[in-house]
């Protein structure tokens, strides 16, 4: 089996990759965004819709298979990333993705998120990141801030929180990036360069809840204040951000600061420039960590992107090198191979 | 028993023997036993091992719980069991001399390595005086043998250092121990040499101190006896010696190759079941996947995702592995994917005893996971059946896409056997269908086996989505509908009854009517055979039934059983097979149970018949 996966012949269009099943999030959710800039995405992806398969756990985003029209598997909860894998490593021509949310991969899902990462398993993983439990109706997750009061958290959560984009990193993935949902046309560039890239890509879309964590993400969704707390990190670009476009990151050490190149005292010239293909984590680390500092911005966009081999093509070559060496295994042999002896 | 003389020695023919090779854990008493197994199938004797090794990889030296032994039981004629209790003790320190004592039989030759029985190894061993001269060996025949002085000695002239020549002492042993049986020398010769080619200065070592053991045992005066046991008179055809976790290996192989489908293994380490994935991960140029997953719940997601993908998945594991995937096998009976499991049992509870047998996991294989999610149950009952039983397994997820349990145990899994191996093309291939018509295509719809139709992913114009949820009929959707969830449940539990219709009746050894059967499943196969053998042989009449199929049972299983006035169920277990059975049959049985981490000695299953058929029924 190839290792390549088969390129579009027939342009397909959004409704293609809509199923005849009748979406059931909550009005207002924003997953329906999500859902919709996958469907116009996909089209451009190159992937036939048969070789494609969206795998998930449990959880609100976990219904996100049902209502696409490819081949799906809305599994148990927290093994998305597993079943995945199998999937890939013994179908290496199919393009697999992940819909999951921040309880799922985080929590119970933790071990298998890494491994996938870990071992650079080409699979693509959309985290919708909501930082509530919504299926369950409304419990902390590993992603609320600590101090969060929830339903099991009356008196305010005392853990503290993961970050993501950290830990993806963390685990060697080699793609790391961050969208939102109420931002299509960033979240469609996102999930295309998700599909481009071969190995671990993990996106975590910051997603509102608004039934039980309305607002989570609105200072970096409304009009008035987005501008002045989203950084959009381009390859190569300096990091600029602000209603003016006039502040920048400016990297003090290990430490990001803000200034303002309009000010007489910075220009441009003193902005970090961002490169997702830096070869050392180090800086994609800093850029993960600025939500720690509320004076910082938020950076969405592509934080790291590495290519090494992956595991699914190590596999393969593995069976080749093998079967060169040794030839197709002839199983009458490998009976008769050890120790026999006739009566 | 029949005596000659030859080289101013006597030699003495006999039936059958059990040896017992007792060391250290890192004695190399595993590796010593197995070289003699292999020698000893090789000469044509039929043969049963039991290794019995601790949980502890090297546990501190000379100690009763560092004692590692392995067994043998090797015939002229036709055997079952690693024997009840040996007729020869090889003892390599105190501690192996007094963990195997109370168990030889009276009267057993008892080899000790007199070097290490010092003031401080009977310490450790927690003997306050020399049981060697004190009294306590008195009734059995004792040959002390120097084995690490007499090692030291033929390597003298060698450049090796004490440590690695003390360690090829089991050699010394391996090397007497074949003079004093009659075997050849040059199968162990040719193994060292292929082991140890990229160390010839070792290889050279211990073939000098194998072959000084044999030469010791032809000159010594201390054995006045050697030994010989005919070749056995075995059906004929090509054997091979082959553990039980070996067989199962090729059997998945062989079920990729008949089936056609490439072979996914997803796993995660676990005593005793390991070796099974380091076995397919050597065939590689078979075209197998294997992947050692980051847990056990990884293992069998993987093979759940592989299985959607179209391959022959497999997952492996032991007790404690079985319970963490109880949730993914519900995924896969809701989802109605093939997929093997094969449940090496050890014993339980918890981490229980990891490297010992026992027979308790059938009920969490029955009944382990919420909900009402049957799964087909199979058990192996010898070392070589585990290959018939892993093609049986995945034949019958394949054809009725559902998962299946096959059941062996660690003492079958690391026990040996002679195999007559099956020619290949003789054996019967696996029909597997995928769906591709795009008409009428229902992923839930069913067939006679009330199977569903297996679309993979590829297949254009097929794309479908399954999941946990509850499935409406037919077209698969989600449905919470309460007539619906009623009728999957019957469906689903239904298909597994209809296996019925495609396994074998249960066959019944000896009269198919009388006073007394003894119905086992899996491991406990060959010590029921034994003892039914012996009960016979005096003169009584009990039949035998052995059920490797277990969910469901074969279908004529109440017929049999009601011919019987009593049923006798041995189980390494507290009675799970006899619940089942009670619980389907509504029969009264008599239960024999022993969950000593070591199969059930012959011998008690024995007295149990004798004492149900009071000593004088159907005689």
């Amino acid at each position: 089996m190839a290792n390549n996966i088969d390129v579009n012949e027939v342009k397909l269009t959004a409704k293609d990759f809509s199923s005849d099943q009748d979406v059931r999030w909550c009005p207002g959710c924003g997953d329906y965004s999500i859902l919709a800039q996958v469907q116009r995405t996909f089209p451009d992806i190159g992937v036939k819709k048969e070789n494609i398969v969206w795998v998930s756990g449990i959880g609100c985003s976990s219904r996100f298979p049902y209502y696409m029209n490819t081949y799906g598997f809305h599994s148990i909860h927290g093994r998305a990333p597993a079943i995945a894998t199998g999937l890939k490593i013994s179908r290496p021509d199919l393009s697999v993705w992940v819909a999951t949310g921040d309880g799922d991969l985080m929590s119970i899902g933790g071990n298998h998120f890494i491994h996938a990462c870990r071992k650079n398993i080409d699979i693509k993983i959309l985290m919708f990141n909501n930082r509530i439990y919504g299926l369950t109706k409304g419990q902390y997750s590993p992603t609320s801030e600590k101090g969060k009061v929830t339903k099991t958290t009356p008196y305010g959560s005392i853990d503290y929180p993961f970050n993501p984009a950290s830990l993806a990193l963390g685990a060697e993935s080699t793609f790391v990036a961050r969208s939102l949902d109420r931002d299509p046309k960033h979240l469609q560039s996102i999930i295309k360069r998700a599909a481009d890239h071969k190995g671990t890509a993990f996106v975590e879309i910051l997603q509102n809840c608004n039934i039980f964590n309305d607002g989570a993400f609105a200072l970096l969704t409304d009009k008035e204040t987005k501008a002045d707390h989203v950084l959009v990190l381009e390859h190569s670009k300096p990091m600029l951000f602000g209603k003016e476009n006039n502040l920048g990151i400016k990297l003090d050490g290990f430490r990001p600061v803000v200034i303002d190149i309009n000010d007489g005292k910075h220009s441009v010239s003193d902005v970090w420039v961002h490169n997702e293909e830096d070869h050392h984590p180090i800086r994609s680390f800093i850029l993960a960590h600025m939500t720690d500092d509320p004076k910082l911005p938020t950076p969405i966009g592509i934080f790291r992107e590495v290519i090494k081999p992956t595991y699914d093509e190590g596999i393969t070559e593995q069976i080749e090198n093998v079967t060169k060496k040794k030839g197709r295994g002839d199983l009458q042999k490998l009976l008769f191979e050890s120790n026999t002896w006739e009566v | 028993m029949e005596e000659t003389k030859s080289n101013g020695k006597t030699v003495q023919s006999l039936n059958d023997v059990t040896v017992m090779f007792a060391g250290d854990s890192g004695d190399g008493m595993q590796l010593t036993g197995t070289q003699f197994s292999n020698t000893t199938a090789l000469v044509g004797n039929d043969l049963s091992t039991l290794p019995d090794y601790p949980a502890e990889i090297r546990a501190p030296a000379g100690t009763l719980y560092g004692v590692s032994g392995f067994q043998l039981h090797f015939s002229s004629s036709d055997i079952h069991t690693p024997g009840d209790s040996p007729d020869v003790l090889v003892a390599m320190n105190p501690a192996a001399l007094k963990v195997n004592l109370k168990n030889i039989k009276e009267h057993a030759l008892i080899i000790v390595n007199t070097d290490s029985f010092d003031p401080k190894n009977l310490k450790i061993a927690k003997y306050d005086s020399n049981p060697l001269d004190d009294g306590t060996l008195e009734g059995f025949h004792v040959i002390h043998v120097p084995i690490t002085s007499l090692t030291t000695n033929a390597l003298r002239d060698t450049n090796l250092s004490i440590k690695e020549i003390t360690r090829s002492k089991n050699f010394f042993a391996l090397g007497m121990m074949y003079w004093l049986y009659n075997r050849p020398v040059e199968p162990t010769i040719e193994w060292i040499k292929q082991k140890f080619a990229k160390n010839p200065d070792i290889a050279a070592a211990n073939e000098a101190v194998l072959k000084a053991g044999y030469y010791f045992g032809d000159q010594t005066e201390l054995f006045t006896t050697r030994y010989s046991v005919e070749s056995a008179n075995l059906p004929k055809g090509v054997y091979r010696n082959i553990s039980g976790n070996e067989a199962t290996a090729i059997g998945l192989v062989t079920a990729s190759e008949l089936s056609g489908l490439p072979l996914f293994l997803g796993s995660y380490p676990i005593t005793p079941a390991s070796e099974i994935l380091q076995y397919l991960s050597t065939y590689k140029n078979y075209g197998v996947k294997t992947f050692q997953a980051e847990d056990e719940i990884s293992g069998i997601a993987s093979a759940i995702g592989a299985s959607f993908g179209g391959s022959l998945a497999i997952t492996t594991t032991s007790g404690p592995g079985l319970a963490l995937k109880a949730e993914a096998i519900g995924l896969a009976v809701m989802t109605e994917l093939p997929l093997v499991i094969i449940n090496v049992q050890r014993g339980g509870p918890s981490t229980g005893l990891p490297t010992k047998t026992e027979q308790a996991d059938l009920l969490q294989a029955m009944y382990g996971r919420n909900g009402e999610a049957p799964v087909a149950v199979l058990a192996a009952s010898t070392p070589s059946d585990c290959f018939h039983m892993a093609i049986e397994a995945s034949r019958i997820a394949l054809n009725f896409m559902t998962p299946v349990i096959l059941l062996t145990d660690g003492y079958i899994a690391n026990g040996a056997e002679p195999w007559k191996m099956p020619l290949i093309e003789e054996l019967e291939k696996i029909e597997v269908k995928f769906a591709t018509e795009v008409e009428g295509f229902f992923p839930y719809s069913r067939n006679e086996k009330l199977s569903r139709p297996w679309a993979k992913p590829g297949t254009p114009g097929l794309e479908h989505r399954i999941g946990g949820l509850e499935k409406a009929n037919i077209t698969g959707n989600v449905s919470h509908d309460p007539d619906n969830h009623d009728l999957m449940c019957k469906l689903r539990t239904e298909k597994i009854q209809r296996i019925q219709n495609d396994i074998p009746e249960l066959e019944v050894d000896g009269p198919s009517k009388g006073d007394v059967l003894v119905l086992g499943w899996g491991g406990t196969y060959g010590s029921i055979r034994e003892a039914v053998d012996r009960v016979r042989k005096s003169g009584y009449k009990v039949s035998q039934a052995h059920l490797k199929y277990i969910n469901p049972f074969p279908k004529n299983t109440r017929e049999v059983l009601n011919n019987f006035k009593h049923i006798l169920i041995p189980e390494i277990n507290l009675g799970q097979l006899a619940r089942i059975i009670r619980s389907e049959f509504l029969l009264p049985v008599i239960q024999l149970n022993q969950v000593r981490g070591l199969p059930i000695k012959s011998v008690d299953i024995q007295n149990k018949i004798l004492e149900i058929l009071g000593g004088n029924n159907g005689k």
